[in-house]
């Protein structure tokens, strides 16, 4: 067991393709950043240059496979991101030679496989600045924010004793979300209003998808709770100013929830800087496996919280009349963990490192504007969220009048383009729109112009096709 | 797939009934309707049947809703396809379009039953399609079983 001892305690060894194409790059990529909360184009990074997003790509096998007989142009990582084979492969030497129940059993596999998912926890706090006992494994964003959700309804019912007070919410109180959230950052906050007797409220969008930011001081009160928000809206790309939320929320007391699912996997994310209380990300957005997930919880709020799903590996000591629990974050953890999606987790946000984020946010600002700057360039397209030449992430959405993005998305299937379509889990952001669904294209750090210039003349022409012919 | 079988989806005769839709508009005095929606695109239809009751004759097919070229067309031609049909043979063909549908092109549908809505049966090779052609049919099946109850 010596041998495979030695190659696992850093994940960091395993990404070695990308650790040459960085090499040739640390020299450009030193400027710093403000793209993590407020959205400043990383303008003085590098973008990549071709030769290194090459190699970049051939991480990725998938990207060099045909669907439809063309070459596939992935344009759908908002959903789900591909995959490098450092991660496939970190996760497969784990199932391979550790394989094993993890915080539980004496033996030597456990012992190793333990300590590769617990340096997976600290890979992943590091990386979006934050410490290994504030980051909760789930197996999902959804089911972090569901977790937390039933852990603030649980206190709200007196669990947790005297430490969850400042948790709970009931009549009078108000949960504040906006109009722009996924369903999965308004869904939950729904239940728990309609299981506390809270009341929820929303910050507008206006004509144009942008949040109503005057009307804060209106809607963050005293009476305010939970104030829950996404980072980067998924069918806008648009970036949230989390700082005055988090300024409004805290003078008032309330609590800071942040949907980072698309800000952790494409921005430099400083979850202590940004000053929220909790947040919610999914690996399988960030080059991981499906199936794991985060929620960060700043340390004194997850040690006073009660649990939500109860059982083996959370507890300290039980009884036949109850049982007490261990500190964060096992107390949230209950069951057999995700260890080898943990681990791959870990060996993805290592990859992502080694490549930069300042880069990945730099390159695809770049394909951001270049998507927002070709569609609106296209006669019939309604561009949905910032304009051009306004900060974006590498999405955007549109809507063409009288084509339905499902007969848009077949369209471009054909030519072996994939994208989004449909209400994207945001159907009162489309509703407010006047709109039921929109086509989305989103990148990644493995995209290319050259693909989003596929797209722009694959939009053309599906409108030549369905369009009015005379 | 390819452009020839994207053209044989979008028939001209599709995108003709997606963009000037017969049956369109509901009408008072329906005898059973139905509301279906698909959750994955949001795609909503409202079907109701107006019968004769003597001859159990489907004399008017009205709906409204909203979605793609595919269930747009599907409802419209089911609307002309119903007209005049008997309950019992509107079910016949409900249930043979289904099969056809779910064939994955192995099944055409027989022009004898489906008249102009045989174009549709190019759907049947794009499993994530077959909803979005199904849809009105959907909501005609769940009227005749309100009619029948």
């Amino acid at each position: 067991m010596t041998q495979s001892t030695a190659t696992r305690n850093t994940a960091g060894t395993d990404v070695t393709s990308a650790d040459t194409t960085s090499t040739d790059t640390t020299s450009t990529a030193t400027t710093s950043t403000a793209a993590t909360s407020t959205g400043s184009p990383a303008t003085r990074i590098a973008p990549f240059a071709p030769q290194e997003l090459e190699r970049l790509r051939a991480d990725f096998p998938i990207l060099s496979t045909e669907v439809n007989d063309r070459p596939l142009t992935y344009l759908d990582s908002g959903a789900t991101s591909q995959k490098p084979l450092a991660v496939l492969d970190v996760e497969r030497r784990y199932l391979l030679g550790e394989n094993s129940a993890v915080h539980r059993g004496a033996h030597t596999l456990a012992a190793e496989a333990t300590e590769s998912y617990e340096n997976a926890r600290d890979t992943v706090a590091r990386f979006v600045g934050a410490d290994a006992d504030e980051i909760v494994w789930t197996s999902g964003a959804t089911a972090a924010l569901n977790l937390l959700a039933y852990a603030i309804s649980n206190a709200s019912l007196g669990r947790g004793g005297a430490a969850a007070t400042r948790f709970r919410v009931g009549p009078g109180d108000e949960i504040l979300v906006t109009e722009l959230e996924h369903h999965a950052n308004l869904i939950p906050w729904q239940e728990l209003a309609a299981r506390t007797g809270a009341t929820l409220r929303y910050v507008p969008i206006d004509d144009a998808g942008a949040l109503e930011l005057d009307s804060l001081p209106l809607l963050i009160t005293d009476r305010t709770k939970i104030v829950a928000i996404t980072h980067v809206s998924n069918v806008l790309g648009a970036l949230t100013p989390v700082e005055l939320f988090v300024a409004r929320a805290h003078e008032v007391g309330a609590l800071v929830v942040l949907d980072a699912c698309q800000s952790a996997p494409h921005l430099s994310l400083d979850l202590h800087s940004l000053g929220v209380d909790f947040a919610a990300f999914s690996g399988h957005k960030m080059l991981a496996p499906t199936g794991i997930g985060v929620l960060y919880g700043r340390r004194e709020l997850l040690g006073a919280l009660p649990p939500f799903l109860t059982g083996g590996s959370m507890i300290t000591t039980v009884t036949m009349e109850g049982a007490e629990y261990l500190p964060a974050p096992q107390r949230f953890e209950a069951g057999t963990q995700p260890v080898s999606q943990a681990i791959a987790l870990g060996a993805a946000v290592d990859y992502l490192r080694t490549v930069g984020m300042e880069r990945v946010a730099a390159h695809e600002e770049r394909l951001g504007q270049r998507l927002a700057v070709g569609l609106s360039a296209i006669e019939g397209v309604r561009l949905l969220g910032p304009v051009a030449g306004e900060p974006r992430t590498g999405l955007a959405s549109f809507a063409v009048a009288d084509i339905h993005a499902h007969d848009l998305g077949q369209f471009l299937d054909d030519r072996g383009i994939a994208v989004r379509v449909g209400h994207h889990c945001a159907q009162p952001l489309h509703r407010r729109l006047g709109l039921t669904s929109s086509t989305r294209a989103s990148t990644y750090l493995y995209s290319t112009e050259g693909e989003v210039d596929e797209f722009l003349a694959g939009v053309a022409d599906a409108i030549s096709f369905f369009g009015v012919r005379p | 797939m390819s452009t020839t079988d994207l053209q044989n989806l979008y028939q001209e005769v599709i995108l003709d009934h997606s963009r000037r839709p017969h049956g369109f508009g509901l009408r008072p005095g329906a005898d059973a309707h139905s509301h279906q929606l698909n959750p994955t695109c949001g795609d909503e239809i409202t079907l109701e049947l107006h019968r004769d009751h003597a001859t159990d004759v489907v004399t008017s097919v009205r709906w409204e809703g909203h979605g793609c070229a595919i269930s747009q067309a599907s409802a419209s031609l089911f609307s002309d396809l119903a007209e005049g049909l008997t309950t019992a043979e509107i079910t016949t063909r409900i249930d043979s379009f289904r099969e056809a549908m779910r064939s994955r092109g192995t099944i055409e549908p027989d022009e004898e039953l489906f008249g102009d809505a045989v174009v549709l049966g190019g759907v049947s090779k794009y499993v994530a399609r077959v909803k979005c052609a199904m849809l009105a049919w959907v909501a005609a099946e769940d009227a005749l079983a309100k009619l029948a109850a």
